[in-house]
């Protein structure tokens, strides 16, 4: 009783409590990131946004085999492909719907030339679903932005194929 | 009959076997690239490796070694199991794997045969040869470094075509294969080759690069692009027709294919009528309309008109049912006018054996000599040629040919160019004849002049004369062929979609509509005749069909139907041998099935036709016509007399084909088919243009 009342009017609880608190932000390492401004890590082999590569000369890698249309289960994968004037193999059309896709990453296993990947991109959420049907364009351009961390990716993962 | 075991079962075989045949009919799978059992055997690709107990201490080539008495094979043995690795790599070492640009790529005999008996790594670290590319002409791509030099397109091009441009040049590693001094490889039957080469060496230049095997839905259907009725499989991406592969039917198409029924199927895609057109009275062009407006457009068009003022033409691409709804709805209109010879041959339609091809095409083998009269077979119908080459490779039987000389492939003896000249060599012949099984040929296109019936009659006597037709202690034999070149024309025949009691032929009803006699004509899908030039300009003209050809273009009314590919069909080819068309994709647009359209105009005008389902058509028919229900059957004619007596000419029968590549609507839709036409015809026009 006499316990009880004595917290009440010292206000002990309250008093601990703000300590913590206080401890937590001024003494302790911080435990959240700011977001926006600051991302957490992420593994070389994590599967994000999806991107065509080029070769270092600039030509698409991208040869039209249509192993990686066949092998996505959430047949999220359009290609149609015809010689091209020089007469190599190459696709005229290359689409991913991004609401289908489930990042299973078997787009990127089966190609045989490392032309489609998963990159580190995860911030690509729109405002429409239109903006999610992925067209050749827009892949070789994540390709040609994301580049440098996708070969170190991996080269990062190499070792362990 | 040598009798052997083969893993443990024993098998008793024909003499003179190989022991690869031998365990294929035990279904013992031996792997192999260069053995092809309608070709002959090199054995130099090495694959079908397998033990031989007793034999020689070292594996032996199963397609060249023939079965013998006590034989023990074994197909699975550690040393067989060695030797195919070995086999397997060794062919890997120039091959330049490079699988996924390769059209091949998925239905791969090296792909496959690699996974199933080869080694997973290679121990080849020097360069790999580098092999030029050849030009084939429009329809063969090449790829020569990834060639095996197996030499199954060597040999299929000797053997089969007939035309010995490619072969195996230089030796050792330096082998390639190569055309005689940059020929192309000029023959109906080249798109063969593509799919004689187990690897992806020789590719087809149109589907490049286009689709995946495993992509594609399979139709298994027929071909319509002359009156063989070759069999083939037509394979499909969305409604697209991708490409066209024949399928294995011995008594018809063996398992090879024309390159007009092979390679035209981009013009089902082009220059299609994909909705109604009625022309502008005005104006004097078509406009579009929609199946109602049209159909009301010929209501009233046909208003007021009697029974024989219309008349009624089927082209040579039409399916038996469409045939038989277009005859009902003119039975129903009161029309006796109506024809399917839309090349104005006269020949007697009353009797069948008069019409068919009688010996049927498997028959050609049994013949002991061919007489080839008014056609030219390599172009009417390369596949016939193709076995009558067979037949002359296996056993030098003598060939003549009455009319116009062209090459054929093989050496024959020109008769003469008239009826006068066959004639007199009959008479020569008559009674000393040696030949138990004489065979002709004869072309539709003979029947194509003013004294058709005639010529008719005189070529039943001849061939009476000549023994052509008898029955006798050896069983009986029909050598008496006509071959056809629309694959419409028997079904419409033994459909007797030919002029009714009173009704016009042909050339009558051209000439009826000049006169102003005709005054209504139907064409559906007759596109093989200068429409435009002929047909009189006061007629009404109802076109239905799926190309804007010739007809279309005279028409008042389009209406809409399907190609081959995108209708179930019955066709009946030259033997008289009923075969089934399966739809493999959809008609474009507004267009629909020829009978169905039929069937909603006899609606529109007020005289439905009895039946509203396929299966109630196709009931109908096979009512009507027994023999038509049993698929892939022939139904024997009786030899009697055929033909009218009359006056011949003195004329030269003609070859009726000038252009072997652009024969139909569907054809000269084609890119592929005009770009063929230019290279592998493209001199001879130009030889005529100089004449």
């Amino acid at each position: 009783m006499f316990d009880q009342l004595a917290r009440s009017f010292l206000l002990t609880e309250i008093v601990k409590g703000f300590s913590l608190t206080l401890k937590y932000m001024f003494f302790m390492p911080r435990v959240t990131i700011n977001y926006p401004h600051e991302k957490g890590p992420i593994s070389p082999r994590f599967r994000g946004e999806h991107a065509l590569r080029r070769y270092p000369n600039g030509e698409e890698r991208c040869i039209a085999c249509k192993l990686c249309e066949a092998i996505c289960p959430a047949l999220a994968i359009t290609i149609e492909a015809e010689p091209r004037e020089d007469g190599s193999r190459r696709t005229t059309r290359y689409d991913i719907d991004m609401t289908k896709c489930i990042y299973c990453g078997l787009c990127q296993e089966a190609c045989p030339v490392d032309a489609i990947v998963e990159g580190p991109n995860f911030e690509f959420a729109t405002e429409t679903r239109e903006e999610l049907y992925y067209n050749k364009d827009k892949l070789l351009a994540n390709g040609d932005r994301w580049e440098a961390q996708i070969a170190s990716n991996l080269a990062v993962d190499a070792p362990y194929r | 009959m040598p009798k052997l075991t083969i893993n443990g079962m024993e098998i008793e075989v024909e003499r003179g076997t190989s022991i690869l045949q031998a365990a294929e009919q035990l279904g013992v799978e031996i792997p192999r690239f260069c053995y092809h059992d309608k070709l002959s055997v090199p054995a130099n690709c090495r694959m079908c490796l397998v033990e031989v107990e007793g034999g020689p201490p070292k594996p032996v080539a199963s397609c060249a070694m023939a079965c013998g008495d006590n034989m023990v094979v074994k197909t699975d043995s550690p040393m067989v199991q060695k030797a195919r690795k070995g086999v397997m790599e060794m062919l890997l070492i120039n091959h330049p794997l490079d699988c996924p640009i390769c059209d091949q790529g998925g239905e791969c005999d090296l792909q496959d045969q690699a996974v199933g008996y080869g080694f997973d790594r290679s121990r080849f670290y020097e360069n790999k040869r580098a092999v030029t590319d050849k030009e084939l002409g429009p329809l063969i791509k090449t790829s020569m470094n990834r060639c095996i030099n197996c030499t199954r397109c060597v040999r299929f091009a000797e053997e089969i075509a007939g035309t010995p441009v490619l072969g195996q040049l230089n030796r050792g590693e330096d082998a390639e294969i190569s055309t005689f001094i940059d020929e192309l490889v000029k023959t109906e039957l080249s798109g063969n080759l593509i799919d004689v080469c187990p690897v992806g060496a020789l590719t087809s230049k149109p589907y490049a690069f286009k689709a995946r095997p495993w992509e594609l839905r399979k139709t298994e259907t027929i071909d319509v692009h002359d009156a063989i009725g070759a069999n083939i499989r037509i394979d499909v991406r969305g409604r697209e027709v991708m490409r066209i592969l024949p399928r294995l039917h011995e008594d018809v198409n063996e398992e090879w294919l024309g390159d007009r029924s092979r390679f035209s199927y981009d013009g089902l895609n082009n220059a299609r009528l994909d909705r109604p057109y009625i022309r502008d009275a005005e104006s004097g062009k078509l406009k579009e309309a929609s199946w109602d407006e049209a159909f009301a457009f010929i209501a009233q068009g046909l208003k007021g008109l009697k029974g024989e003022e219309i008349a009624g033409l089927v082209g040579d691409l039409a399916d038996l049912e469409s045939v038989i709804a277009l005859k009902d709805l003119f039975k129903r209109l009161g029309s006796p006018h109506m024809d399917c010879r839309t090349d104005g041959a006269r020949f007697d339609t009353s009797n069948r054996a008069g019409y068919l091809f009688n010996s049927t095409i498997a028959g050609i083998e049994q013949a002991d000599s061919i007489l080839l009269i008014g056609t030219n077979p390599r172009w009417e119908a390369a596949l016939i040629n193709a076995r009558i080459r067979k037949v002359i490779n296996e056993r030098r039987i003598p060939v003549g040919v009455v009319g116009e000389a062209a090459d054929l492939t093989y050496k024959y003896h020109h008769v003469g160019d008239t009826l006068a000249e066959l004639e007199k060599m009959v008479a020569e012949h008559k009674g000393k004849a040696k030949t138990e099984r004489p065979l002709w040929i004869i072309g539709s296109g003979v029947f194509a002049r003013e004294d058709g019936a005639a010529v008719h009659r005189r070529l039943y006597e001849l061939a009476e004369e000549m023994g052509v037709v008898r029955t006798d202690e050896n069983g009986s034999w029909n050598g008496f062929n006509v071959l056809h070149r629309a694959a419409s024309r028997v079904g419409a025949l033994d459909a007797g979609f030919v002029p009714q009691d009173g009704g016009r032929d042909f050339s009558e009803i051209i000439q009826g509509t000049k006169d102003g006699s005709v005054k209504a004509l139907y064409l559906l899908g007759a596109d093989e005749f200068d429409v435009r030039g002929q047909v009189g300009w006061k007629t009404f003209v109802i076109y239905q069909g799926h190309h804007g050809d010739a007809g279309a273009a005279r028409a008042d009314v389009i209406l809409p139907g399907a190609a081959y590919t995108e209708k179930n069909g019955i066709y009946i080819n030259t033997e008289g041998r009923v075969q089934y068309a399966r739809k493999g994709s959809s008609p474009p647009g507004e267009a629909r099935e020829d009978w169905k359209i039929l069937r909603a105009l006899s609606d529109a005008l007020s005289d439905q036709l009895p039946y509203d389902t396929h299966a109630q058509l196709r009931a109908r028919i096979f009512e009507q016509f027994p023999h038509m229900a049993q698929e892939d059957t022939i139904l024997p004619a009786d030899w009697s007399a055929f033909g009218a007596a009359g006056k011949i000419s003195g004329e030269g029968f003609k070859n009726p084909l000038s252009d072997y590549y652009l024969t139909n609507a569907i054809c000269r839709a084609s890119a592929t088919m005009q770009s063929c036409s230019t290279a592998f015809l493209g001199d001879r026009s130009l030889a005529e243009a100089a004449e």
